[in-house]
């Protein structure tokens, strides 16, 4: 997995909530059995006609945020389904980062999976930085995972809180099964344990 | 002892590992897979030479793309990349030794309602699938959530999954359903009661005489939808109906194997005194049939009522109810029994069992569905289309004017050509009314199947009540 140290970027506004994983990336381009090149379609249905041609006020098409690297959200960003197509979409768009009051569950997990720092600030923080990422491409905003702090352009900073051991993950770009074999001999005797005791699973 | 929910007695029987910052290493009792979210899973898998850990506890189900028309069978029926998809899934099911069920399986459907049928899901197992309806295998008390690709492949290849604990939620529905209101609209007023965010960060416990008066089929349509309220998995404690319903199920345990089973399924339930982060207490007395009206799961309101203004609500929902109201092409004020519908679809893993297609047919019994609407009914698996035709309800549909069809997810996400066209509405009883869940501008009332059914004799949206 990538890692995730710093990153400095444009952020782009979208003052949405319950932005669903439909939205993200509908369901059409779930056919591929690959996790690369969605990029494209992240957020198809808003960003391009029926004739597929860009629609100019959707702001990823917006010369400002076309090279943006970190989105800013309303609450319950990546409800609705477990496709982790959403967040391979947003990495292969190049966002790094998707800041918002609250994230869904499942959505927040996989952004984990796939080296995407998920911030989740109170409604006034996400406020500024809404702001903030409305000014365009001028006001870079600065991530940093081991401090946890987000630097507005005006130099205000904000803490984050983030789970540790993901934190951890995603700091040394690990990979989850990995680590997780390094504990075979423990998964042994819990399956020999449980095998005894509930042999009908 | 302190006192334990019945998620902390499946989270505890099933804890591999607790590091010190408070991850766990849960242990997976079984796992579905489907063809959508498995393929680079699997991929991951043959790259790193890794084998399935436990392909006895791995069941493996195409149905998100699979074609529902009659002439399936023929590969023509389907786009090329889905059928790149399922072939996939054929291969890797073999190559990995999983348990399967093709297409041409007359057991195929949809996974949540596949599980259950053959006995897979028992009470106090931990089940996942990549596909967040998961939530549907609570009904049987167990702890059941969906997960990311990238969890398939850790879960195939270690056959347990990294988790830190959410927090317990009650959600009890007191009293007695009145007639014409069901499961559906227990689990739609809750969402609309709670909002979608509202479990985030939960596991929910459906309890109360009303869930208990539930059938099994009631509890998974229940349980199905909570993670349309935001909780990462629903669950209900097994009881009698349970056990009975589990009973001699293909992959259920038998002789001495299930009493012993027994014996652990009838602790399986919450402590009087345990302690519960959240409480939610709905009177099913209060919860009328419901449909919603916009483009969100928690958008619920009871057919009698009309469509709401963006004044009606705050903050950010001012906006997003703007949103879909346009989207959804509806004016504010109006009855939303004077709302007209094109197509009428009845299916999914929330309502696509034997009971759904039932309260459908009582509805639909001697009558025909109103000129120029599409009605199609797809049934959750093969052996509920078998069961239907065995029960006659499948004459009262083909005889009403639906379409019965094969079954698979089918309009519930429309992959496969089953869509609507822009500007169609749609009542559907499935679970997203998400722009374009049913296809690009497609416009999705969800409901009851009696609902559902209600909605194609009159071609708007109805209060079955009036039809009963
Ligand atoms: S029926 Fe719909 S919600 Fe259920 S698994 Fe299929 S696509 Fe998902």
């Amino acid at each position: 997995m990538e890692k995730f140290e710093k990153l400095s970027g444009v952020a782009a506004p979208m003052p949405m909530i319950n932005i669903d994983t439909d939205m993200i990336i509908p369901k059409q381009f779930l056919k591929t059995i690959k996790r690369s090149g969605l990029g494209v379609n992240l957020f198809d249905e808003m960003r391009y006609d029926d004739d597929g041609q860009e629609i100019p006020d959707f702001v990823l098409n917006q010369p400002a945020y076309r090279e943006a690297q970190i989105l800013v959200a309303g609450d319950n960003f990546g409800c609705g389904s477990s496709r982790e197509h959403a967040p391979w979409a947003i990495k292969d768009f190049g966002i790094r980062c998707v800041i918002a009051p609250s994230f869904a569950d499942i959505f927040h997990n996989n952004c984990f999976k796939n080296g995407i720092l998920p911030i989740a600030l109170p409604q006034e923080q996400v406020d500024i930085l809404m702001a903030e990422a409305q000014k365009g491409a001028n006001a870079r905003i600065e991530i940093d995972l081991e401090t946890q702090t987000v630097t507005t352009s005006d130099g205000e900073v904000i803490s984050f809180d983030v789970d540790p051991f993901k934190k951890h993950c995603l700091l040394e770009g690990l990979d989850d099964i990995g680590l997780t074999f390094e504990k075979g001999a423990v998964i042994d005797s819990f399956e020999a344990r449980a095998g005894a005791e509930r042999p009908w699973v | 002892m302190s006192p334990k929910t019945l998620y902390d007695k499946i989270w505890d029987a099933h804890l591999v590992h607790e590091a010190e910052d408070g991850t766990c290493l849960l242990y997976i009792d079984r796992h579905l897979v489907h063809e959508v979210t498995s393929p680079q899973a699997f991929e991951g898998l043959r790259m790193a030479g890794r084998t399935v850990r436990a392909p006895d506890k791995t069941i493996g189900v195409p149905d998100h793309n699979v074609p529902t028309t009659l002439d399936r069978a023929n590969a023509a029926t389907m786009t090329e990349d889905s059928r790149i998809q399922v072939e996939a899934l054929n291969k890797n099911a073999k190559d990995f030794g999983i348990h399967y069920y093709p297409v041409s399986d007359v057991r195929q459907g949809i996974v949540h309602i596949v599980g259950p049928e053959q006995g897979w899901t028992l009470p106090g197992m931990t089940v996942v699938c990549g596909d967040s309806h998961t939530a549907t295998h609570g009904a049987f008390g167990s702890l059941a959530h969906g997960i990311g690709t990238s969890e398939v492949e850790h879960v195939l290849a270690t056959q347990t999954l990294i988790q830190q604990k959410s927090k317990n939620m009650k959600v009890e529905i007191t009293g007695t359903l009145a007639p014409g209101v069901t499961a559906k609209d227990i689990t739609l007023s809750v969402i609309g009661e709670t909002g979608t965010a509202g479990g985030t960060g939960y596991v929910i416990e459906y309890c109360g005489e009303a869930i208990r008066a539930l059938s099994m089929e009631g509890r998974m349509t229940v349980c199905n939808m909570a993670i349309e309220g935001g909780a990462r998995a629903g669950l209900i404690a097994p009881d009698e109906k349970t056990f009975e319903y589990c009973k001699g199920r293909p992959h259920a345990p038998k002789g001495a194997a299930w009493e012993a089973a027994l014996a652990w399924w009838k602790t399986l339930s919450s402590d009087d005194d345990a302690h519960w982060d959240k409480v939610v207490t709905l009177r099913a007395e209060d919860i009328a049939p419901v449909v919603t009206w916009g483009t969100s799961p928690e958008d619920v309101l009871p057919i009698t009522a009309s469509v709401p203004a963006p004044s009606d609500f705050t903050g950010g929902k001012v906006g997003a109810a703007q949103r879909s109201l346009d989207y959804m092409g509806l004016t504010p004020g109006t009855p939303l029994r004077d709302v007209e519908i094109n197509t009428v679809f009845i299916g999914s893993c929330t309502n696509g069992r034997i009971e759904d297609l039932r309260a459908a047919a009582a509805i639909l019994k001697g009558k025909k569905v109103k000129e120029g609407l599409r009605a199609m009914i797809v049934p959750g698996s093969g052996l509920v289309r078998a069961q239907a035709e065995e029960e006659g309800l499948a004459d009262i549909f083909i005889e009403a004017g639906f379409e019965w069809r094969l079954a698979g997810c089918s309009m519930c996400l429309a992959m496969n050509p089953d869509q609507l066209s822009p500007g169609e509405r749609c009542a559907a009883t499935s679970n997203r009314n998400f722009e374009g869940r049913q296809g690009r501008g497609g416009r999705t009332h969800l409901m009851s199947p009696a609902m559902a059914a209600a909605a194609a004799i009159t071609g708007k949206l109805t209060d079955v009540r009036e039809l009963m």
